[in-house]
């Protein structure tokens, strides 16, 4: 079925360098759609290629159905939230807002109405005389949000619209386009390499890497379901474990025999056979943590380990433990008055476990991609597969 | 209110340049435009009291024709180096560095060469024997009989051709200043190729324009060494009146009247730049305006 916007087969090279590679992908009307990747991975050529400054080599893109490939930007019904705003130097809010119409050659009385209407939308009513260099960078960010929604476009192309934001500003900003995005009903497509952004605005995320999508899937399909260790990586941390299928328990679930690691459950969507390789990610927060021993049925993984960092973040704790050649990431919620507890200490034996089913095998295993998990100072990696826990954000 | 501490430093700092230019600028012109009102004397210098007779050699009727033909091939050479300049600084900030460099430095290749000699080149090459006279008669494009030289046109030429580096050089610093990211959001928007280069190229090169503008008119208006060398009789400017002044006549006073008037001219449209530059633009309309 075709998508309201759709991009087939797309390829673009730069020199010797595939920035954008084979690229299929499909955004349906309305939707909030991110390109989710790291820094030159592609997704601002993507999106020149959707805009029309970018001829693709390969490929089609279609919007409603139109071939838009060969269009000249002018004549495309998208607008782009450009990296650095792009904002006019000489015009004023005001005008700057009214470009669009005015080249559109619209009637003054229209393009009053609606510049006033954007205006009111971005709260900046009082601001509308000044000159770019006059306001501040999240009232740029908003100038350039109503500058591109004031013609309608079908599709609004936002590239890295918060990167130049410090963490408060960009806090709210993303409060922000979500309500306008409620507000206009029109498709956006975001692009950022930040994954909480991604996350918290997103109908449906592409990962991308290299030039290519790793996967598609909404926030909680590409969080939950990592189909490779990139995607699990790059979204959130995670714990990898790397060993082959040992025994076949029934028709949903393997023991999994891992090096230096006691063997495990693991739950078999990928319908494995007994000696193939299995690459198992386990999120942090999928482990429980205690210093006595809970009783637990076999669907659960339990093993003894030893503590050997604690980071205390207020609503929650990181731990990383040791478990033979293994250092593990793990975070726990408080439900309870901490003080009231025994907390666990530095250097405690504790059993951690998590449930088979909350550990997830991916398709798709690189060792680089450990690099992408944030690790802690004095990482030791011993055993091909060392899980990288994460750093604590103060 | 006192002075602040502030007003007290920018007077301190802006204080020498001041200095500069009464010395050097406003003293000298505000001299020749006092000599304008003494005396010649027989020796070509200037005799003792004050008078009237220059203002009414002024009023010589020959003098308005020239001053006409001074500005309008001025206000000529310049509009026409700068609808050349503009493209070509556009073309030379966007190219790659290499190709660049290579193009500015075409640019400046001409002021190696003597100033003279270029414009005594130009008489070589458009005199009537000359090679560009017999290629045009040769291609059917102008009669045999036809003048290139010793007319305002040739002089225009000339001015265009000495003038043109002054107007691509300004623009093309701003044109490198210029983010060509404001086209492609022009264009983003719905602009076209054109529109996006007039509203939003253009304004943002406008200082460049500006000084360019300046750069050639200002000297145009003065100049004498061109139109002597390939103008006819009917294409003196008023430097040459200048000159004839001076050289000839040996009457200060005359040519000092004449020099004021240059000065006066040109100092209307520097006043003219100045106040587009303070006009702010970019007042959004009023209900009024719209209704
Ligand atoms: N015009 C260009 N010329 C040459 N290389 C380019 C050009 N645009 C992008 N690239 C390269 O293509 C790759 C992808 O770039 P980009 O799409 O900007 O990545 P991202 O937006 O994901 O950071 C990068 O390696 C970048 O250096
Ligand atoms: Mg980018």
């Amino acid at each position: 079925m075709a998508e309201f916007l759709e991009f087939v087969d797309v390829s673009k090279t730069f020199g010797r360098l595939r920035a954008v590679d084979h690229v299929s992908l499909g955004v349906r009307r309305g939707e909030f759609f991110s390109l989710l990747g790291p820094s030159g991975c592609g997704k601002t050529t993507l999106l020149r290629m959707l805009g029309g400054f970018e001829i693709p080599d390969t490929g089609r893109i279609y919007l409603d159905g139109v071939d838009i490939t060969d269009l000249p930007p002018n004549r495309r019904q998208v607008n782009t939230i450009f990296q650095n705003y792009a904002l006019f130097p000489h015009l004023s809010v005001w005008e700057n807002i009214a470009f669009g119409l005015r080249v559109a050659k619209r009637p003054r009385r229209e393009i009053f109405n609606e510049v006033e209407r954007m205006l009111a939308l971005i709260q900046m009513e009082e601001h509308a005389h000044k000159k770019p260099h006059q306001i501040s960078g999240g009232q740029k960010q908003r100038v350039a949000i109503a500058r591109a929604l004031i013609n309608k476009p079908s599709v609004l192309l936002l590239d890295e619209p918060l990167a130049a934001l410090d963490l408060k500003l960009r806090q709210r900003m993303l409060i922000e386009l979500d309500l306008i995005h409620d507000q206009v009903g029109i498709t956006f497509l975001y692009v950022t390499h930040d994954q909480g952004e991604a996350m918290s605005l997103s109908d449906r995320i592409a990962v991308m890497n290299q030039g290519r999508i790793e996967q598609l899937g909404t926030p909680a399909e590409v969080y939950e379901a990592p189909r490779s260790s990139f995607v699990a990586a790059f979204i959130g941390d995670t714990n990898f474990f790397e060993g082959r299928v040992a025994e076949i328990i029934n028709d949903d679930y393997i023991l999994m025999q891992i090096d230096g690691f006691p063997s495990v459950v693991c739950f078999n969507d990928k319908k494995m056979k007994v000696n193939d390789l299995v690459y198992l990610s386990v999120r942090p927060e999928k482990f429980r943590i205690s210093r006595e021993r809970p009783q637990l049925d076999g669907r659960y993984n339990l093993i003894s380990a030893n503590v050997e960092d604690i980071i205390y973040l207020g609503s929650h704790t990181k731990y990383w433990v040791r478990v033979d050649e293994y250092r593990l990431a793990i975070s726990q919620q408080h439900g309870r008055f901490l003080l009231d507890e025994q907390p666990i200490r530095w250097k405690d034996d504790v059993w951690i476990w998590w449930h088979a089913d909350d550990g997830y095998m991916l398709e798709r295993y690189s060792e680089a991609d450990e690099l992408l998990i944030q690790t802690p100072p004095e990482e030791v990696g011993q055993n091909g597969a060392v899980p990288a826990p994460p750093r604590a954000e103060v | 209110m006192a002075p602040s501490r502030r007003t007290l430093h920018e007077i301190l700092v802006t204080t020498p340049s001041f200095v500069w230019l009464s010395v050097l600028f406003c003293v000298p012109t505000l001299i020749v435009f006092a000599m304008t009102f003494k005396p010649a004397d027989m020796y070509g210098g200037l005799g003792p009291g004050w008078t009237l007779e220059t203002l009414r050699h002024l009023a010589n009727p020959n003098y308005p024709a020239i001053i006409w033909r001074t500005i309008w091939l001025s206000a000529a050479a310049t509009l026409i180096s700068l609808v050349l300049s503009i493209p070509m600084a556009y073309y030379i900030a966007r190219a790659t560095p290499g190709l660049r460099n290579a193009l500015l430095l075409l640019t400046i290749v001409p002021f190696w060469t003597n100033f003279l000699i270029r414009i005594f080149a130009w008489k070589i090459l458009l005199h009537p024997e000359g090679f560009l006279k017999r290629a045009l008669v040769a291609a059917g494009i102008i009669a045999p009989d036809t003048s290139l030289l010793y007319n305002p046109e040739a002089v225009l030429v000339v001015m265009v051709y000495t003038y043109l580096p002054f107007a691509i050089l300004p623009i093309y610093a701003a044109a490198e200043k210029f983010d060509f990211h404001l086209l492609e959001a022009a264009m983003d928007l719905g602009a076209s190729r054109l529109t996006a280069f007039r509203k939003v190229f253009l304004p943002g090169i406008r200082r460049g324009i500006l000084t360019a503008f300046l750069m050639v008119f200002i000297p145009s208006l003065g100049s004498y060494v061109i139109p002597d060398v390939v103008g006819g009789p009917n294409s003196e400017m008023i430097g040459n009146k200048i000159a004839q002044r001076v050289f000839v006549d040996r009457n200060l006073p005359h040519a000092s009247g004449l020099s004021a008037f240059l000065t006066l001219a040109v100092l209307v449209p520097l006043a003219v730049v100045w106040v587009v530059q303070k006009r702010t633009s970019g007042q959004p309309p009023t209900m009024q305006e719209v209704a």
